[in-house]
Parts: structure tokens; sequence; C-alpha cells
């Protein structure tokens, strides 16, 4: 450990560092710009388009299209006074960024800096496993490794999602009357899911809570195949018929009156976290799903042995267990506490 | 094999619902085969005595292939030793399916030295769901929100038997149930090889006033329905026993009272703790109950009694079949002989009229009493609920008026309702939680206040929602016991919300001092 923070002591002490954990997020200051700032600055430059990446009230805005669009289909066509679509590399001052997909939700971009300290890589969320909602994570060479960490604990070996989708669909076939109600984020877990259910040859129709309509549209006219989606809706005031369906709502719906129409639910989670039993007990999921849109413990190793950085930065997540593993594989990191990330987004 | 196992585990943890449970469990009976389902059958209900494996030795396990600060981190999240295990362990999966009883010999028999490393070869053969099986297996304690008796209630659901008659026999079988098995699936009823068996326990139903105008008060005795552990004891050719009205074995845990038991026969009665005439409250039992071993101390201070009620079986003669009138005089002539301190008779009631009864029930001399039993002087002993013979005529129940605190979500038919609730009680100027309720309130009332929740919610824990301190409700309640991890100190038993109190301010809700006064125990 003393010899990993002598060297990164180091390596601040010759060469001011390409970026720098500031109140409002990740600055770099050769090219002025914040990368995911949770305040509104001057220049940011998004990697996705989740409500704690991707914020409202920039003076402009450097991402992917599909980012761009998303942000704009959240927040309206006024998010930003300027937007770039990041198409191959731009220059910022000393600073020359390019986009390389993450496999994490539809748009979303790992950044890659080249810079006067060297290569710098920002992961964002990402995620190795396959998802068919969106380009898969590439690699991209880098000197320092700016990663997330939101599920470095060993204990996390996220399962394939394919045998998750085959309990789901075997709860439906064990109880043809009951609705099943699966929970998942608005952007990216809910496409995802929808996604996996067509793979497995589910191709009934899919009914949605109200707050996935408008992102479930974008995804079919970016040519995501998601198949027949339907409103979940009832006449005002009747219980809704949803017998051996598949509802899909954020889980934030579970705690509205909307869920109280359906009159005996199965109440499933589509989360990396139900890995955990007491997290799934606590939030009264029946059927969890655990299905993650972030690299998972052995991913995680594996990416920073395979692109094997100079320096390893962690942004935000469960730091403290991926430090150890730096430590105990002779790698040199630092942990940049940013706050205002979540464990996922709402 | 252990990934039948795993999956059961895995349905059962995350399945609410009690018919579920049952279905979910009769299910694995069906598809499983001997032995593994008895062995199954034992991880439930307690009954696999294995060595234990401590935790100390599973952490020593784990420190050989995972770095001791990695672990401590992880175990810090996940919360539970086995289940931490179950998901770090490197490797995995390797070794083809393995039946539940081979691990159980295994651990069963393998020397203490060698156990360590049979465990860390099991865990590299099996996937993450299956080690947590075998853990929890190992370790004892599922904590998959199945009691003995549920389990028990499946086996009898699986082969359409009773309930009861698979508790008579329970005692006298062993892992793996063999003979239990075969009898669901048709075969002979096992014959209990146990000394000193258990026997099917005679249960009363719920009565009123209204009920009881239609039956003469001539026809039936009345006694005292004291608030302990209804209990059965035996002695037969030395072999003593005291059980629990379900059948599970509690005399370990009273060496006192089982003492006392210089008879030959079996006895029905309540369990108490009793300081020479003066009956303590159900709670002073509490802290005798689950003990493996009873310290000189507590049995000094919480001494052991038995009220008895009935008389089943004296000297090698049934009395099952006799009436109630000739039990009990038997009883009363074998209680004063055998002149043990801790053994004394249930006194009866004068029985004219169900007024003069009622009178009693209403204002009973002891606190220690829960209201009035009802028995016909012609009922023979009968297993089970059995309607007309015996009734329970309860003590209005004890009440307060309570502030809604917290409310969380329900399951199933009530997912999309705040059903659960937390009340509180004033104390020195603020509210303090005293209980949770999550019954009493009809269909409309739940709408309510679920209504109410919504509109009034200050703050979310996670599922959990607090309130304005606004809504009060009359909260019913069995009894009271003391309660050290309860920041009020006590612990209601069955509490519901009984009506909800929109007519009374928040202000003029209980005090926490009006609810210790019902304890009854001055202190």
């Amino acid at each position: 450990m003393a010899r990993a923070v002598g060297v990164l002591f180091l390596s601040i002490m010759t060469q001011a560092p390409p970026l720098i954990p500031r109140p409002e997020g990740l600055y770099c200051p050769d090219g002025d710009f914040y990368i995911d700032p949770v305040r509104p600055v001057a220049r940011a430059l998004i990697t996705h388009a989740h409500a704690d990446h991707a914020r409202a009230g920039h003076g402009a805005v450097l991402a992917t299209r599909q980012t761009l669009d998303l942000m704009a289909l959240r927040y309206g066509a006024d998010f930003t006074q300027a937007r770039q679509v990041a198409e191959g590399p731009v220059q910022m001052g000393g600073v020359r960024a390019s986009f390389h997909p993450a496999g994490h939700v539809l748009g979303s971009a790992q950044i890659s800096l080249q810079t006067s300290a060297g290569r710098v890589l920002v992961t964002g969320d990402y995620t190795r496993s396959p998802n068919a909602a969106c380009a898969p994570w590439e690699p991209v060479a880098c000197d320092i490794l700016v990663t997330e960490a939101t599920f470095a604990l060993p204990v996390f070996h996220h399962p394939a999602p394919e045998g998750e989708i085959a309990k789901l669909l075997a709860s439906v076939a064990a109880f043809p009357e009951r609705a099943h109600l699966v929970g998942a984020y608005a952007l990216g877990k809910a496409q995802r899911v929808i996604m996996l259910l067509r793979a497995a040859g589910y191709d009934a129709p899919i009914y949605l809570h109200g707050a996935l309509q408008k992102l479930c549209d974008y995804h079919l006219a970016q040519g995501v195949a998601l198949g027949d989606l339907r409103p979940a809706t009832v006449e005002r005031g009747r219980k809704g018929d949803f017998a051996g369906a598949i509802v899909l709502a954020p889980p934030s719906a579970f705690a509205a009156t909307w869920a109280q129409r359906f009159p005996d639910p199965v109440i499933c989670f589509a989360s990396g976290w139900m890995m955990v039993r007491a997290r799934a007990r606590q939030r009264g999921v029946e059927l969890p799903l655990v299905i993650s849109d972030h690299v998972d413990w052995p991913q995680l190793t594996r990416t920073i042995t395979e692109l094997n950085p100079r320096e390893t930065w962690i942004t935000h997540g469960r730091e403290d267990a991926l430090l150890r593993w730096c430590a105990l594989n002779q790698r040199a990191a630092r942990p940049l506490r940013l706050v205002g990330y979540g464990d996922e987004p709402e | 094999m252990i990934s039948a196992f795993a999956d059961l585990l895995e349905r059962l943890a995350f399945t609410p619902r009690r018919s579920l449970k049952l279905a979910h469990l009769a299910g694995y009976f069906a598809s499983t085969p001997d032995p593994d389902r008895g062995y199954a059958l034992a991880a439930l209900t307690g009954d696999l005595a294995l060595r234990a494996v401590t935790p100390s030795l599973l952490r020593g396990v784990v420190a050989e292939r995972v770095d001791a600060e990695l672990f401590a981190l992880s175990y810090d999240f996940v919360g539970d030793l086995a289940e931490t295990i179950a998901l770090i362990w490197p490797e995995g999966g390797t070794a083809r399916d393995v039946a539940l009883s081979d691990l159980v010999a295994e651990l069963a028999q393998s020397p203490k030295a060698e156990l360590p490393a049979r465990i860390a070869a099991r865990l590299d053969g099996l996937g993450p769901s299956g080690r947590y099986a075998y853990l929890k297996l190992a370790t004892g304690g599922l904590r998959v929100g199945v009691s003995a008796r549920l389990a028990r209630q499946a086996v009898a659901d699986y082969g359409g038997l009773d309930l009861g008659a698979i508790e008579e026999v329970w005692h006298g079988l062993e892992p793996p149930y063999a003979g239990l098995f075969a009898w669901a699936e048709g075969g002979a009823k096992p014959v209990s090889a146990a000394r000193a068996p258990f026997r099917p326990v005679m249960l009363s139903t719920p009565t009123d006033a209204g009920a009881l105008a239609a039956l003469s008060p001539t026809d039936f005795v009345a006694e005292w329905k004291w608030d302990g552990i209804r209990v059965q004891a035996v002695c037969e050719g030395g072999t003593r026993r005291l059980y629990s009205r379900t059948g599970d074995d509690i005399s370990r845990a009273f060496p006192d009272l089982l003492a006392a038991l210089e008879f030959d026969g079996v006895l029905d009665g309540e369990l108490l703790v009793r300081r020479g005439a003066e009956v303590a409250p159900f709670g002073d039992l509490q802290t005798r109950l689950g003990r493996k071993q009873v310290g000189a101390k507590l049995l000094a201070s919480h001494p052991a009694a038995l009220r008895a009620y009935d008389l089943l079986i004296w000297q090698g003669q049934d009395w099952r079949g006799a009436p109630f009138a000739a039990r009990r005089a038997e009883l009363e002539r074998v209680v004063a002989a055998m002149g043990q301190e801790r053994i004394d008779l249930s006194p009866l009631l004068p029985c004219q009229d169900w007024a003069a009864l009622d009178a009693l029930r209403a204002a009973p001399p002891d606190p220690v009493i829960e209201g009035v039993m009802i028995k016909h002087r012609a009922s023979p002993y009968l297993a089970g609920r059995v309607k007309g013979h015996w009734f329970k005529w309860k003590r209005a129940p004890m009440v307060v008026d309570a502030v809604l605190l917290y409310a969380q979500r329900g399951h199933g038919k009530r997912s999309g309702y705040y059903s659960d609730f937390t009340f509180g009680l004033w104390h020195e100027g603020a509210l303090v939680p005293v209980g949770k309720a999550y019954f009493g309130f009809t269909d409309a009332e739940l709408k309510a206040l679920d209504r109410f929740v919504r509109d009034n919610t200050v703050e979310r824990f996670g599922p959990v929602r607090a309130v304005r301190p606004e809504k009060v409700v009359e909260v019913a309640f069995e009894g009271l016991n003391r309660s050290a991890r309860h920041k009020s100190g006590v612990a209601m038993r069955f509490p519901r919300i009984s009506r909800i109190r929109d007519d009374k301010p928040a202000a003029e809700a209980d005090h926490l001092a009006a609810l210790l006064a019902l304890l009854g125990d001055g202190g």
C-alpha cells in the first residue's frame, strides 16, 4: 500500500495531473472542461444519459448523438446552450478527446483523452457483458484508467442474464393467473430486459409503465427491436387484468398507487444488487433478477489487468475493495471519491 | 441432490405467502427421493443433529482462499457469513451434483481436524447457490421463514395426512424419515419407537356470549385460561418428557419441572413460572424458553411449574375415552396424592349461568389469566380442534390509542398498499415506537390508511415511509411482555389495529406510562 501511494505522489509531483476532482465533478485543466459534472458548468463532456451523470444547465455539452438525444428527451431541447456531437476526435486546448462504446446503455461512451500526461480513459459506467440494447464495450489503451467501482466487491460475480430471464419465464408459466411486475430503470435496464426476453423467444406483448414509453420509443427509432410494447393502462377505477403478463415499470412505481391496479402481482426487480438476499428482501422482491449494466468484480479486475494502465483512478462506488486489490497486485491506484453518483440511477 | 435443495431454499426465501411455501415444500417432497428429502426436512425442522460447524471454522476456511481485508469488506456489505462465503468463493461449479445424504454423512463423520479441508473441497465443487445451501445445512439455522411446524404441515399436505397424526409420531422418528414418507405415500403409519411419546393435544374453539346463549351452563364446567405455555407432561417407564402442544420436546429447558414428574402417566396442563402462589407474567417464562442449559441462578429466580388441566393416561390406563368429569375427578385425586410443590390443579369456576361467568372473565383475579375455558362435562379427550366440546372465551383485549409513525408496503395482494404500520406512544414529550401491526383493519380502512401514508410522508428509508405523526389508531393486543430488544422496553402480543380514531388528535393519544401500567408486574 505504501509503495502504491509513493508512486502516485511521484507522478503528481513531477507533472500536473490531467484530471482533478472538484465539487462540480472531474475537471480537465488542459482542456478546461468537466466530465459528467453534477453542477452546471461552462463545458461538459457526458459519458451517458443517466440522470446522475447527465444534468441539465451546462453552457456546452459534448456527447454521443444518442446521449444528446436522450438528454433532450428527458430535460427538453434547451437542456444546454450549445451542443456538439462526438464524432471522431475533438481537440480542446491541449487535449484531444474521443468517445468509445461502453456497453452500459444506449449512447454510453468511455471518453479517451490524449494529454501531455499520457492517455487517460474515463470509463463512465460500463459493462463487458453483451447488451443487445446498445453497442458493446471496446477496450481502449490508456496510461491512466479512471474507472467506476459500483460493484467492486469480490462477492459480485453476476450470473449470465439469460439464466435470470429463464427464471422470470418459468415463474410466468408457474403463475399464469398473476401479473409479473418487473422493476427496471427506465433508461437502459428496461430495454435490456425486453431484448433478453425477445432473445429467449418471448414474443407476447410486453406492457409498460408510462415512464418507460418515451425512452422505449426512442430505442425503437434507433433500430433496437423491442417488439410489441403496450401501455399498462386501465380504465379509471377498474382493476386491470394483466394475468400472465409481464409488466415493466421503474422500481419507484411499486410504491405508487399505480401498482394497486394489479390484483396479485409477483414483484420482480432486475438489478445487480439482487445478488444479495437482504437487499432483495428489504425491497419486498419476490423474484430477484440479477441483471446488471455494470462491470462485476471479475470483469473489473480483468479490465485493469488487460489494459494494464500505469495508474488506476476510481471515481465512485466501492473503492476500498478495489484499492486493496490494486495494492495486492502491485498496481498504483487512488480514489477520487467523487460525490453525487448513485448506486444506480432511479 | 444439493442443487434441488438449493432451489428450494431460494424459492422459500423469497416467497412471503404461507400457502406458496407449503406448495414449494410439497413439490420438493414429491420430486425428491429418499433419503435426500428426509435430510432436507430435518434441516428445516432443526432435527439434523450435525456437529456444529462454527463461524470461526468457516472464517478459517475462507481465509485460506481470500484476502482477509477483501473478505471483511464483503462481509460488511452482505451481512450474512454463509452468504458472503457462498458469493466470494473464487472457484466452483466444477463437480457433479452431490446427494444431500453424502454431504450430511461427510459432515457428521469427518474427524474434526479434516473438516476444514473437506468443506473447502465441497465449496470448490459447488456453484454459488449450492454453496449457500451447503453452508446453511452445515451451520444449521436456515432462516428461510419456515417453522418446524410448517415443514411438517407440508408433509401432511403432500400425503393427505392429518398434521396432528404426524405430530403424534414425530418425536419417535429420526432423519431421514423414510417411514414417514412411506406413510405419506400410502404405506403404513410408522410405529413410534420413542418411549414416553407425545399424544395429540385437545384444542378449543373461540366463543362469545351470543354463541353460548344456545348452550346450557349445567352441561359445562369452566376454568381459567392461564397465560403460559400449554404442555404435555409425560413420565412412562422412567422416561420423562415435556412437550409443547405441537409435539416439540422442550424438556431440556425445564429440568426443575422434569424432576418433579414423579409419576407414571400423561398430564395436560399449563407451563408457568410460579413463585410460591404467585404466577409470574409470560415474559418470565419466555426467559426460560429455548435454552440448552439453564443455570442454577435462573432455576432459582424463575422456577417452572405445571398447572394441571387434564389427565390422559395414568399408570398404564388410557383415560382419553372417559368423560371430562371422570378424568377431572381422577386428576384431582392424583395431584393431591403426589404432593409435588411444582404441580398444582387449575381450579374450577362456578358456572351456573353465562352472565356470572362473563363477569369473572371480565375481571380475572390474576393478571396472568387470558380468559376462561368452558369444557363439556361429557367430552372425551379428542385430538385436535373438535367443535362443540371445549371453548375458549378470552378476556377483552387490552387497547391503547397510538400514533402512526412509519408504514411499509405489504406483499402479494397488498403489494401496492402501505399495510404494515409502526405506531408510537408519548413519552417525555416525544413519540416512542411501541409496536407494529399489519391486520385488524377492513379493506376500506386499509385504503384510507394507505391514502393517509401517501399524503403525509415526511421521509423515506428504502421501502419504509415516515409519516406526519397525526393519525391516531386504537391498537388491541392480547398481552404485554417486557423486552430488552424494544426501545420502549415492552413487546405486545398479537397487536392489531382495531379502530381508526379520526376523532382524536395526536396530542391526546396514550402515554407510554399507560401501557407500562398494563404490565401488571408492578415494575
